[in-house]
């Protein structure tokens, strides 16, 4: 289903919903984060998949945030993420701290429809000490003494994907970032912002479907050109490095990231940019 | 043209990947704030060892096809050899902390976060700990929190843990047998009583520790040249800066 923007996109998100967002290299829909600041979302609990970046710092900084589930936030190389930092300190959100392969880990035991998945790693880290969720058990297999992760599968409610492009029929192409399928397929409900649509089915094309996800696990798509910017998109367009170095400098205070959200988020012409 | 301390840096990981008595490095992963690691990297490869990089975050180059999952499915498998890792924190039991200080989770100074190293510093075989500040507040007796241990007890499986680790004034070889690092050697200006002064942890010292060697004039030849060419893609600012270097328009 085609939708009009990224604002009808985001009208169907509902508040408190456990909200999963790749990370910067890795095809977030900037635009939808965008587009529920200007909802005014709220209590979102953010997944990162399997890390955070400037969408995560973005909704936080807005107030649409209550938890945050992710393995590292961070703008790349301009630094720390000033929002969640800030958030943090003032005990605004709740934070659970996981490993990459943990994130990625529970995703595919959902994508399996198994409760659980056991992943070797993590004993002794202080991760594990504050994951009540997380469980050790023997290796039934073994014979020796030999300890090991339980991970509770875990259905993000609404995944928020840019893609490259979509086509009639609703199929998405992301490229080689597979973990996206994965994501696509443990959600319960999928929302995609592309750069553009085309036409025909790019499940007929060998060459492109391999780097698709299925409509079968879409809900709706709408068209936001440059819905990555300012993080970078495959070969599309790079890391915006100016715009946020920008964003961390005025994000370092509350009234520089009101100042940010007007002039990137909330005027008519960053709409209609997008 | 001086030798820069990234150059000796990088020279001196060089070295150490290719320890002898170390497991071989085959398959070597680079993360994405690691300029001085990749340089070290691309000098074996200029040097013609033929080990496979998978530099993470580099478009152009990129070895997976099964996105961000992939390095941690192929490192769960034993088919990464060699990663690199650093921390806000270390302390003398090689523990890291990349979450932050204070109570969990970085109510001091917040870190980024833990990202893969809990999984990592298990299943590669060696890991080398990097971190170019070589402070108290960095190298400290106990790290606040725990985003990877050092060591591990009996009935954790774990394949591998710290080789060493190198800093802007040392290199420490790691004993996991007795958890505890010894002084390798010192970069030049620095001398036994000036780490013992900086550094947080108690370490062991033999009765002569040696300088960190210069990088020899083939190094230097191979940094500035054919591994600047390959690295300038991905970190423009520290070819700029190290190799005196831009990039194209």
């Amino acid at each position: 289903m085609f939708l009009q923007d990224a604002d009808a996109l985001a009208a169907t998100v509902p508040d408190g919903a456990l909200l999963a967002l790749p990370p910067d290299n890795s095809l977030p829909s900037v635009a939808l984060a965008r587009a529920l600041v200007r909802r005014g979302a709220k209590r979102l609990r953010l997944l990162g998949v399997p890390v955070s970046g400037f969408a995560t710092d973005l909704l936080i900084g807005a107030g649409c945030v209550a938890e945050v589930e992710t393995s590292a936030v961070s703008l790349g190389e301009a630094g720390f993420a000033p929002r969640f930092t800030a958030a943090l300190k003032a005990g605004a959100i709740t934070v659970r701290d996981a490993t990459c392969p943990a994130i990625h880990t529970m995703l595919q035991a959902a994508e399996k429809g198994v409760p659980f998945m056991p992943l070797r790693g993590i004993i002794g880290s202080d991760i594990l000490a504050n994951r009540p969720d997380w469980q050790v058990i023997q290796n039934p297999f073994s014979e020796t003494e030999d300890r090991i992760v339980l991970l509770p599968a875990k259905s993000p409610d609404v995944a928020a994907i840019h893609g490259v492009m979509a086509d009639d029929e609703g199929n998405v192409w992301v490229g080689r970032r597979r973990e996206l399928a994965t994501l696509a397929h443990a959600s319960r409900r999928v929302l995609v912002t592309v750069e553009r649509r085309v036409p025909g089915s790019m499940l007929e094309d060998e060459r492109l479907a391999p780097g698709c996800i299925s409509a079968t696990y879409i809900e709706a798509i709408a068209v936001a050109e440059r819905g990555a910017h300012p993080v970078a998109l495959l070969d599309e367009y790079g890391f915006d490095a100016a715009h946020v170095t920008e964003y961390a400098r005025l994000a370092k205070t509350e009234a520089g990231f009101r100042e940010y959200l007007d002039r990137f988020v909330f005027a008519p012409r960053a709409q209609a940019a997008e | 043209m001086s030798i820069q301390p990234e150059e000796r840096l990088a020279a001196t990981l060089a070295r150490l990947i290719l320890d002898p008595a170390a497991p071989p490095a085959r398959h070597i992963a680079v993360g994405a704030a690691s300029p001085i690691p990749a340089a070290a990297c691309w000098l074996l490869r200029k040097q013609g060892h033929p080990v496979r990089l998978s530099l993470l975050h580099k478009r152009s180059g990129n070895p997976f096809t099964e996105g961000s999952r992939e390095l941690f499915d192929l490192t769960g498998q034993g088919r990464i050899d060699l990663f690199f890792l650093g921390g806000g924190q270390i302390d003398g039991q090689a523990n890291i902390n990349l979450v932050g200080t204070g109570e969990w989770p970085g109510t001091g100074v917040r870190f980024p976060g833990s990202f893969g190293s809990a999984f990592m510093y298990f299943m590669t075989p060696r890991t080398i700990l990097f971190r170019e500040e070589h402070s108290p507040r960095v190298l400290v007796q106990r790290v606040d929190n725990v985003s990877a241990p050092g060591v591990s007890p009996p009935g954790v499986f774990r394949r591998g843990t710290a080789q060493a680790l190198v800093t802007g004034r040392c290199v420490f070889r790691f004993h996991p047998d007795r958890a505890r690092f010894a002084l390798e050697s010192v970069h030049p200006g620095e001398s036994v009583q000036s780490i013992r002064a900086a550094t947080g942890f108690d370490f062991d010292v033999a009765d002569a520790v040696p300088e960190t060697p210069d990088p020899t004039d083939a190094e230097l030849a191979l940094l500035r040249g054919p591994v600047c060419d390959e690295m300038l893609e991905t970190y423009p600012e520290f070819c700029a800066r190290v190799f005196g270097r831009k990039q194209a328009a």
